[in-house]
């Protein structure tokens, strides 16, 4: 089981909350000029990285707000949480 | 390689089955091969039997990072059917199903696949409908498949729960004969086998760590056991496509989750076919050994840890017992996870790649067991002649730029 830290909430049990995916992307500006590749690029194609992976959580039965984890997708250890827009902690790569 | 037969039961009997030879061989790579398949699972082996039985290239390795069937060929709970939704799909997974119908005769390898059927539960309104379109499409695509009502559920399955009054009644079920179950690790086994029969070097314990390119062509891989060249490459990688592909330079629309399945201790029959819920969001069966195979959805946090989350093995165990009450107190034996590589459709990515020679086979999610043999016959057309088979032509990379998505999101009435 993960334990997330809200950074409004605090510890908080992976039940709690729900995952929105890859952090730090953009929605690209000037959309009507985007080609049919920048759309894909956007909408579909993820990094889906092995290792340390920034991603959005929602805490979704509690304060209900989008924040941001670092985390590593093999080992699952948590390196720290922080608010949408800030930047975040690096963790060690093991 | 000797045909196994009865004949050849009786002859290994006589010197107590000391003797049998060994069913495929562990070979050295050699430095070149014609056709290179990074991914020693049933889908991998699937395309170098196909490759070397029906294009007649033999000069083929097979590389495995770990042991052939190790990952998602050994995790998965064995359902084949080919129910789904759109026509491309439904070709596609359908081709697999009638490969399954006579593969154990064409490998000389029992897969032990079992038509027992499938039932796929629907709990409200919505469902009925919705499994009532699903019927007709597979009927229009010539696939077999029914809609019954709970008294036909009641009676096939004695032990579901079907009272009005429960949690998620159950309204009917889509109901597909021919589909079932196959053993997974013989599936692996069966193909590596009628590989190596051909020729075929299958190489254990090789992992690959870069595509070797030159002027966007493949020329080969450098592996843990060195470089190995050849102008053509297949991945067949399932949850590290997406690792694949960053060594050679391009992005996946992949996510790679944690999906995780359980096996009960072994029980008296109790459960002669496959039950899956949309709604309440599992799936059961029982192995011809006794014990119930159980797996539900995918964690919703990306991972390659080959391992699930405890809140998804309640999740999972909740749904089996609101299903089947009766089971509440069978207990647990073996609890595992897989990394299964999601795309934003559901449906595979069976292809070119903006690597010349380089193809992929990737994105089965879920889904990609009841699929080996057909994804493996699809594929080796594919690496064979440059271009894709009519079955993959509408599952290749570039849909994700044009548009055009087969959502099979739900719309296969499983649990994907």
């Amino acid at each position: 089981m993960l334990l997330i830290e809200c950074p409004w909430c605090g510890e908080r049990d992976e039940s709690e909350f729900s995952y929105a995916g890859e952090a730090h992307i953009a929605r690209p500006l000037e959309t009507e000029k985007l080609s049919d590749e920048e759309w894909a690029n956007y909408l579909f194609l993820r990094k889906n990285t092995k290792g340390l992976h920034r991603e959005q959580w929602n805490h979704a039965a509690g304060c209900r707000r989008y924040f941001n984890v670092e985390r590593n997708t093999v080992s699952y250890k948590i390196s720290g949480s922080y608010k949408i827009g800030e930047q975040g902690p690096v963790g060690d790569e093991t | 390689m000797s045909k196994y037969s009865i004949f050849s039961l009786a002859r290994n009997a006589m010197s107590f089955h000391q003797n049998w030879e060994k069913v495929w061989r562990s070979p050295e790579p050699k430095k070149q091969y014609d056709v290179i398949i990074v991914g020693g699972g049933g889908h991998g082996l699937a395309t170098a039997y196909y490759l070397a039985k029906e294009h007649g290239i033999k000069n083929i390795a097979v590389l495995e990072k770990g042991w052939i069937g190790g990952g998602n060929t050994g995790r998965n709970t064995t359902i084949v059917r080919s129910n789904y939704l759109w026509d491309e799909s439904a070709h596609l997974y359908e081709k697999a199903m009638k490969l399954w119908e006579g593969l154990s005769q064409d490998l000389n390898y029992n897969v032990m696949f079992s038509q027992r059927g499938v039932y796929n539960l629907g709990h409200n309104l919505q469902d009925m409908r919705d499994i009532e379109r699903r019927v007709n499409a597979n009927r229009l695509n010539g696939i077999d498949g029914y809609v019954v009502g709970p008294e036909e559920i009641k009676r096939a399955i004695p032990a579901l729960n079907v009272d009005a009054g429960c949690r998620y009644p159950v309204l009917g079920a889509s109901f597909q004969p021919r589909a079932g179950v196959a053993r997974h690790d013989a599936v692996a086994w069966g193909f590596a086998r009628g590989a190596d029969q051909y020729g075929v070097d299958i190489i254990q314990n090789c992992e690959v760590t870069a595509i070797r390119q030159e002027n966007g062509e493949v020329t080969g891989v450098e592996t843990s056991k060195g470089t190995i060249l050849a102008n053509k490459v297949g991945v067949v990688v399932a949850g590290h496509c997406s690792v694949l592909a960053d060594m050679a330079g391009f992005r996946l629309p992949i996510e790679s989750h944690p999906l995780q399945a359980l096996v009960s201790e072994p029980i008296k029959p109790v459960l002669d076919t496959v039950v899956m819920s949309n709604a309440v969001h599992g799936y059961v069966s029982q192995s011809d050994k006794g014990d119930l195979v159980i797996g539900a959805g995918i964690d919703s946090y990306t991972g390659y840890g080959q391992r699930g989350s405890f809140s998804g093995i309640e999740h999972t165990v909740a749904a089996i017992i609101e299903m089947f009450p009766i089971f509440s107190r069978v207990r647990m034996n073996r609890q595992w996870g897989g990394i299964v590589d999601t795309t934003p459709d559901a449906c595979p990515i069976i292809g070119n790649t903006p690597v010349k020679g380089l193809y992929f086979n990737c994105g089965w999610g879920t889904g990609g067991f009841k699929a080996t043999p057909g994804s493996g016959w699809v594929f080796a057309h594919n690496v064979a002649t440059g271009a894709p088979h009519e079955l993959n032509a509408a599952f290749g990379l570039d849909r994700f730029t044009s548009g055009f998505l087969i959502d099979e999101h739900g719309a296969a009435g499983v649990a994907h």
